[in-house]
C-alpha cells in the first residue's frame, strides 16, 4: 500500500496520459468517421470504394496488431516520405502512433454511427427546407446537424466506451501511460496487484464519469417535439 | 503550480524530447544490474553508465531513448535511435543486419533453478528466456526437449520464476547473479549445470550495435571503448557492479 | 520485406492460429453458459442476484481486458496463499488464466446482449405460448429462449468477433498465438514487418469467416423477422 502512495503521483500522470490519449483519438476518430460517412452517402464509386475497403480491413484486425504495424511501419513511412521532400528525420513518437492507430480503428466505427444517423433522417424533410428556399448551409445547419447530433449521440457514447478501453493496450509499445507505468512499477516492487487493481478501479471511474456525461449529452440534445413531426 | 506540472507533463508526451543530442542511444531498462527503471523513471546500470562514458570520451552529447528488447533493432534501423547499447551479444546472426563496435564486456551464459536442481533433468521442463536474445536462439539449437516459454523482459521472467511458472532460466550469469540471486527474492535459487559460451550462438561478447555503413561512429565507439579501459574509467565503473573484471579474455 | 521467412515458419503460425482459434472458441463456450442464466436473471429483476450481475457485467464492461488479465496472471500470483492454494495448478498456466478471464470478460457482454433480447421478445408470442397450456417452464425454454437467442445473433456476432480480437492480449502472458507467433518471428530475425504484418492477414481472414457464417446463421434464423417490401 505504501508502495501505491509513493507511486501516486506518477500514476495520476500516467492517467493524465491516458485521458489525452484518448481524446485525441476521439478527434481524429470523429473527423475519419465524418469523412467516411460523406464519401460512403455521397461520394462517387471511388470514395465509396475506398471508405469500403477502409471501413472492413479495420474491423478486421485487432487494435494491438494495429498499433504495432502503425508504430514500427509508420515510422518507415515516415521515413520514406520525408527522403523524399528532403525533410529532417521526423520520430513518430509512441504517443502519437497510439493516436494514430486508436483513431483510425475507430473512425472505421464512427463512419456506420455516423452514415446511420443520417439515413435515419427523413429525406422529405431536407426537400422541404430547401423548398422554402434555404441555403444548403442553412439546411446543415438548422435541419441536418442537430438532428444528425441527436441521432448519433448514443452510437458514438457507445464507441467512446470501447475507446478508451482500448487505450490500454498501447502500453504494449512501452506508452509510459497508466497501464504502462502501473505495470512497470507493480513489476519492480514486486507487487502487481494492488498496482492493477488501482487502474481497474481508474478506468471503472473513467466509465463511469463518461456515462454521465453522454446520459447528460443525450437528454440536452434530444429532438424536442419529435414525436408531432411524425 | 499544479496546472503548471500537468501541461508539463502533456506537452512531454506530445512533444518526445527534440533531437538536439548528436547521438541517440537506445537502451533497455529491465535488465538489471546492467540496466533498470527507477521510480522516477530514469534508466541506470552499467550499460547507462558505459553509454555516458563512451559519449564523454568521443565528445560527443547523448540522448538515451528507453526500448524495449521486442524493438530494439527496428528502431535503429528506423532512426529511432543511433545506436544501441544493452547488452547486445555480437552474433554472426545479427551481424547480417547491423554493424557493432568491438565488445565492451563479455560474461558466460548459464541456468538458474531452485537449489538442488540438475542440468540432467531439464527434458521436459520449463525453461524461461527472453525472445530474440542470444539465449533463445541457443536453447533452440542445444536444447530442443525442453519446454521454452518466450518472454519480453528478463524481470517478468524472474517474478514467474519465483511464481513457479517456469522452472529455470537460461540466461547471462552475471545478469542473473546480480539482478537476481544477490536479491531478496532470489533466496533458494541457484545456477547449476554448466556455463555456456558457445561461439556460434553467444557470439564475442556484448557490443555498441549501429546501422551498416556507419563505419565512422563504428570505429569512434570501438576507440572510446580502448581508450576508456586504459584511462581507468572502465574499471571505476566496473568496480560499482562488480568485484570482478568483466570485460572478459 | 522477407515473406520467405513466414513461409519457412509456416508452422509456428499455424500453431498460434489453432491457439488462438480455440482460446476464443472455448471462452466464448464459457463466457454463453454463464450468460444464459445471469441474462435471464438480469431480465427477470430477480432479487439480490440481480443488483450482484450488474455489478459483476459493470465491472468487466468498464475495464480493458488486458488489465483484467494482468490483474489475474501477474496479481494473483503475487500472493502466497494464491500460489499454495488448490487453485494454484489452474493459475499457474498462463493459458487457464487467459480463459478465465476471457471467459469472464466474454460473459459479462454478453449477458447484457441476452438481456436485451429476452427484452424484445414480444409480449403476445409468450401468451400464445401459455394459452396453449404450456407450463412457465416450458414457455421459458421451448419459446423465450429460442426466440431470444435468435433476436441475439445480429450482436452476438459482433461479441465473437471482438471476443476474437480481444485474445491478441494473450501474446502478453507468453502464450504463443497468432500475435505471438508474430512476435517471436520478428524477434528472432530482427525484422519488424512481417511477423505483424502476417498476424493481421490472420485476424483479418478468421474474422471475414466468422462475418460470413453470422450472416448465413441470421438468414436462416431470422427469416421470419425480415420485413418484406
Amino acid at each position: 500500500m505504501e508502495n501505491l502512495i509513493e507511486y501516486m503521483p506518477l500514476l495520476l500522470s500516467g492517467a493524465l496520459v491516458t485521458i489525452t490519449l484518448a481524446l485525441f483519438s476521439l478527434v481524429l476518430a470523429t473527423v475519419l468517421g465524418a469523412l467516411g460517412a460523406t464519401g460512403k452517402l455521397s461520394g462517387g464509386i471511388i470514395a465509396k470504394s475506398i471508405v469500403g475497403v477502409y471501413t472492413t480491413l479495420v474491423r478486421g484486425v485487432p487494435d494491438l496488431v494495429l498499433i504495432l504495424l502503425i508504430y514500427f511501419g509508420g515510422q518507415r513511412l515516415l521515413n520514406i516520405v520525408g527522403n523524399w521532400f528532403d525533410a529532417d528525420y521526423i520520430e513518430l513518437s509512441k504517443f502519437w502512433a497510439g493516436v494514430g492507430a486508436i483513431g483510425f480503428i475507430y473512425g472505421a466505427y464512427l463512419t456506420e454511427t455516423f452514415r446511420g444517423a443520417y439515413m435515419t433522417i427523413p429525406p422529405g424533410q431536407i426537400d422541404a427546407a430547401k423548398a422554402l428556399g434555404m441555403r444548403p448551409i442553412s439546411v446543415l445547419r438548422t435541419v441536418t446537424i442537430p438532428q444528425l447530433i441527436s441521432f448519433a449521440l448514443p452510437g458514438y457514447a457507445n464507441v467512446w466506451q470501447v475507446l478508451i478501453k482500448s487505450t490500454a493496450v498501447v502500453s504494449i509499445i512501452g506508452l509510459e501511460d497508466l497501464v504502462g507505468l502501473a505495470n512497470d512499477a507493480g513489476k519492480s516492487v514486486r507487487e502487481p496487484f494492488i498496482f492493477f487493481a488501482f487502474v481497474f478501479c481508474m478506468y471503472l471511474l473513467f466509465t463511469f464519469i463518461s456515462q454521465n456525461i453522454f446520459m447528460y449529452a443525450e437528454r440536452k440534445y434530444a429532438l424536442k417535439g419529435h414525436d408531432d413531426a411524425v | 503550480m499544479k496546472k503548471f506540472v500537468i501541461a508539463a507533463t502533456v506537452a512531454a508526451t506530445l512533444v518526445s524530447a527534440a533531437n538536439a543530442a548528436d547521438i541517440n542511444i537506445c537502451v533497455e531498462g529491465a535488465y538489471p544490474p546492467f540496466s533498470s527503471t527507477e521510480p522516477s523513471g530514469e534508466v541506470v546500470g552499467f550499460d547507462i553508465d558505459i553509454a555516458n562514458a563512451l559519449c564523454a570520451e568521443m565528445g560527443q552529447s547523448c540522448e538515451l531513448v528507453k526500448t524495449d528488447w521486442d524493438g530494439i533493432i527496428p528502431a535503429l534501423l528506423e532512426g529511432k535511435c543511433d545506436a544501441i547499447i544493452a547488452s547486445m551479444s555480437i552474433t554472426p546472426d545479427r551481424m547480417q543486419i547491423i554493424d557493432f563496435s568491438t565488445k565492451y564486456y563479455n560474461s558466460p551464459a548459464g541456468f538458474i533453478g531452485a537449489e538442488g536442481m540438475m542440468e540432467s533433468g531439464l527434458d521436459g521442463q520449463r525453461v524461461g528466456v527472453q525472445r530474440g536474445t542470444i539465449h533463445h536462439s541457443f536453447m533452440e539449437g542445444v536444447f530442443p526437449n525442453v519446454e521454452l516459454v518466450l518472454y519480453g523482459s528478463q524481470d517478468e521472467i524472474y517474478l514467474d520464476l519465483v511464481a513457479g511458472r517456469v522452472d529455470a532460466i537460461m540466461a547471462d550469469s552475471i545478469a542473473m547473479q546480480e539482478g537476481f540471486l544477490d536479491t531478496d527474492s532470489g533466496a533458494g535459487y541457484a545456477f547449476f549445470g554448466e556455463s555456456y559460451s558457445v561461439p556460434e550462438y553467444h557470439g564475442d561478447g556484448a557490443g555498441v550495435g549501429v546501422r551498416q555503413g556507419e563505419e565512422e561512429l563504428r570505429d569512434a565507439f570501438s576507440a572510446a571503448i580502448t581508450a576508456i579501459r586504459e584511462s581507468g574509467e572502465y574499471s571505476m565503473i566496473n568496480a560499482e557492479y562488480f568485484d570482478f573484471d568483466i570485460f572478459g579474455g | 520485406m522477407r515473406f520467405d521467412l513466414v513461409a519457412d515458419n509456416w508452422v509456428m503460425f499455424a500453431e498460434g492460429a489453432w491457439m488462438t482459434v480455440q482460446l476464443t472458441a472455448l471462452s466464448l463456450l464459457i463466457g454463453f453458459c454463464i450468460a444464459l442464466p445471469a441474462g435471464l436473471i438480469r431480465a427477470r429483476r430477480i432479487r439480490i442476484l440481480s443488483p450482484l450481475i450488474n455489478i459483476y457485467v459493470y465491472a468487466f464492461r468498464g475495464t480493458p481486458l488486458l488489465v483484467q488479465l494482468f490483474l489475474v496472471y501477474y496479481g494473483l500470483s503475487q500472493f502466497e496463499a494464491v500460489r499454495d492454494s488448490f487453485a494454484w495448478p489452474v493459475l499457474r498456466e498462463a493459458y487457464w488464466c487467459a480463459l478465465i478471464t476471457f471467459s469472464l470478460n466474454s460473459g459479462a457482454y454478453a449477458t447484457e446482449i441476452i438481456r436485451g433480447a429476452i427484452e424484445t421478445v414480444p409480449k403476445g408470442e409468450l401468451e400464445a405460448a401459455k394459452s396453449l397450456g404450456l407450463s412457465p417452464r416450458k414457455v421459458d425454454f421451448l419459446v423465450l429462449i429460442p426466440s431470444a437467442l435468435r433476436r441475439a445473433l445480429p450482436q452476438y456476432g459482433n461479441e465473437v468477433v471482438f471476443m476474437l480480437h480481444g485474445s491478441v492480449v494473450a501474446s502478453v502472458i507468453t502464450i504463443q498465438d497468432i500475435l505471438g507467433a508474430g512476435r517471436t518471428l520478428n524477434a528472432r530475425y530482427y525484422i519488424a514487418y512481417e511477423g505483424f504484418l502476417t498476424a493481421a492477414a490472420l485476424y483479418m481472414s478468421i474474422t471475414f469467416v466468422l462475418v460470413f457464417a453470422f450472416r448465413m446463421l441470421e438468414r436462416r434464423y431470422l427469416r421470419h423477422l425480415r420485413v418484406s417490401h
